[in-house]
């Protein structure tokens, strides 16, 4: 089988896979890294939104041969130790989830965001989170939450 | 997903090569159709031939009032791109509403011209703006680019290099979305461009993108959204399907083709 390796959450990490498997699926059945959902598997829910080289993709459509050499940062990525990423703190100071299945995917999706505009209008979060499909809350309190989260990766 | 062999060349010679001797092989630009058609096993190719590490097909160029993009451009870099913003805005703003945003992190401007999906954003782009799509073999205008349905001039082993659009004296584009996959439901781009006006229409043709041509020619004596507003669309050649029936189709050709009139600059 063909040898993988790629930098995952800062870990050089290397495994045997098929030319087949998802980056998701290596993720989550290889690195038994879970943190990163399967919602949809059609690319449209974004549960599976990690980033790779600096951009949010959906992991569920990128081979994890594609992800060769590349830099990938995960939900589990982002808190140091015990301590919250601002944008985790800010969905649980905000209540941006209910049942958080959605949640990996939209905290990945909305720290891109906040990197590619740090200051964001309610429209343009609204906007980012088209490829991200929450079933619980209508958003509203999602894009509070990113308003704040964004805010607080600045200060 | 059927397995295959995964190849990822370094250059095109090299790309070629294995396209000439694979068993069915096939190109993967952002892979963001492909991959979810192999994931539903629609297709069974033998081999994926990734073009991600063939540095020169990326980037954008102006020359002599053309802009030449690289087929392995991704829409977030079309989309943010100042110059294209600055020589052709009407480009930028169909980039920056293909699919959503991670969506855009992996597709490809050449990848959506050779899957010619009758519903993409890119074919109507470049058709409308009279583009020529350049390969590792020759140059072919837009003109003669788009077949049918999924289907394309290129051949088995040809490989789009770069896109090279004129700059438009005017141009824009209005999409009704499809609201889940935002793939249009209708997408018009209008431009006047090479001292023609062009009207391509997406997501209507039952043959996939075609320009309009009695708008076309009313615009090019008047180019108003007034203009075109009587002009009826036959629906006879148009899509119908769950989304819309092809008299909403009709319909809809003629306000998005307005908007773009009245948008165009």
């Amino acid at each position: 089988m063909p040898s993988v390796t790629m930098k995952v959450n800062g870990k050089n990490v290397n495994a045997e896979v098929e030319n087949r498997t998802l980056l998701v699926q290596y993720l989550r059945d290889h690195l038994n890294m879970t943190g990163t959902h399967v919602g949809c598997d059609t690319s449209q829910c974004g549960c599976c939104v990690v980033h790779v080289n600096g951009s949010s993709v959906k992991s569920c459509t990128m081979l994890a041969v594609q992800a060769e050499g590349a830099d990938v940062v995960t939900i589990e990525g982002l808190a140091d130790g015990e301590v919250l990423h601002p944008m985790q703190a800010a969905f649980r100071e905000h209540h941006g989830l209910q049942c958080g299945f959605c949640t990996p995917g939209m905290v990945m999706s909305a720290v891109d965001l906040a990197k590619e505009n740090p200051d964001p209008s309610e429209t343009e979060i609204r906007e980012w989170l088209e490829g991200n499909i929450c079933r619980c809350t209508g958003y509203h309190n999602i894009v509070k939450a990113i308003a704040a989260g964004t805010k607080n990766m600045q200060g | 997903m059927y397995n295959f062999q995964y190849h990822r060349p370094k250059n095109l010679e090299e790309a070629s090569q294995i396209l000439d001797v694979g068993d069915d092989p096939k190109l993967v630009a952002g892979g963001m159709t492909i991959i979810p058609t192999l994931k539903q096993r629609l297709a069974q190719p033998s081999d994926l031939i990734d073009l991600a590490d063939i540095n020169n097909l990326v980037g954008i160029n102006l020359q002599y009032q053309s802009l030449e993009i690289g087929s392995m451009t991704r829409h977030c870099d079309v989309a943010k791109s100042e110059i294209v913003r600055e020589i052709i805005p009407a480009l930028s703003s169909l980039a920056s509403h293909i699919g959503d945003s991670q969506v855009r992190h992996r597709g490809t401007i050449g990848g959506s011209l050779a899957n010619n999906d009758p519903a993409a954003d890119y074919p109507a782009g470049a058709l409308g703006l009279g583009a020529t799509i350049i390969t590792d073999k020759r140059e072919i205008l837009a003109d003669d680019f788009f077949v049918g349905l999924f289907e394309t001039a290129l051949e088995d082993n040809e490989i789009i290099t770069a896109v090279r659009f004129p700059k438009p004296k005017r141009a824009a584009y209005t999409k009704f979305p499809n609201p889940a996959s935002r793939y249009a439901i209708i997408g018009v781009m209008v431009a006047e461009t090479n001292n023609q006006v062009r009207v391509a229409v997406t997501g209507a043709g039952d043959d996939g993108v075609f320009r309009e041509e009695k708008m076309e020619a009313a615009l090019s004596t008047n180019f108003t959204s007034d203009a075109i507003a009587d002009i009826s669309i036959d629906d006879e050649t148009l899509l119908s399907d769950i989304h819309a029936s092809s008299e909403y189709r009709a319909h809809l050709i003629n306000v998005m083709a307005q908007r773009a009139v009245d948008k165009a600059t």
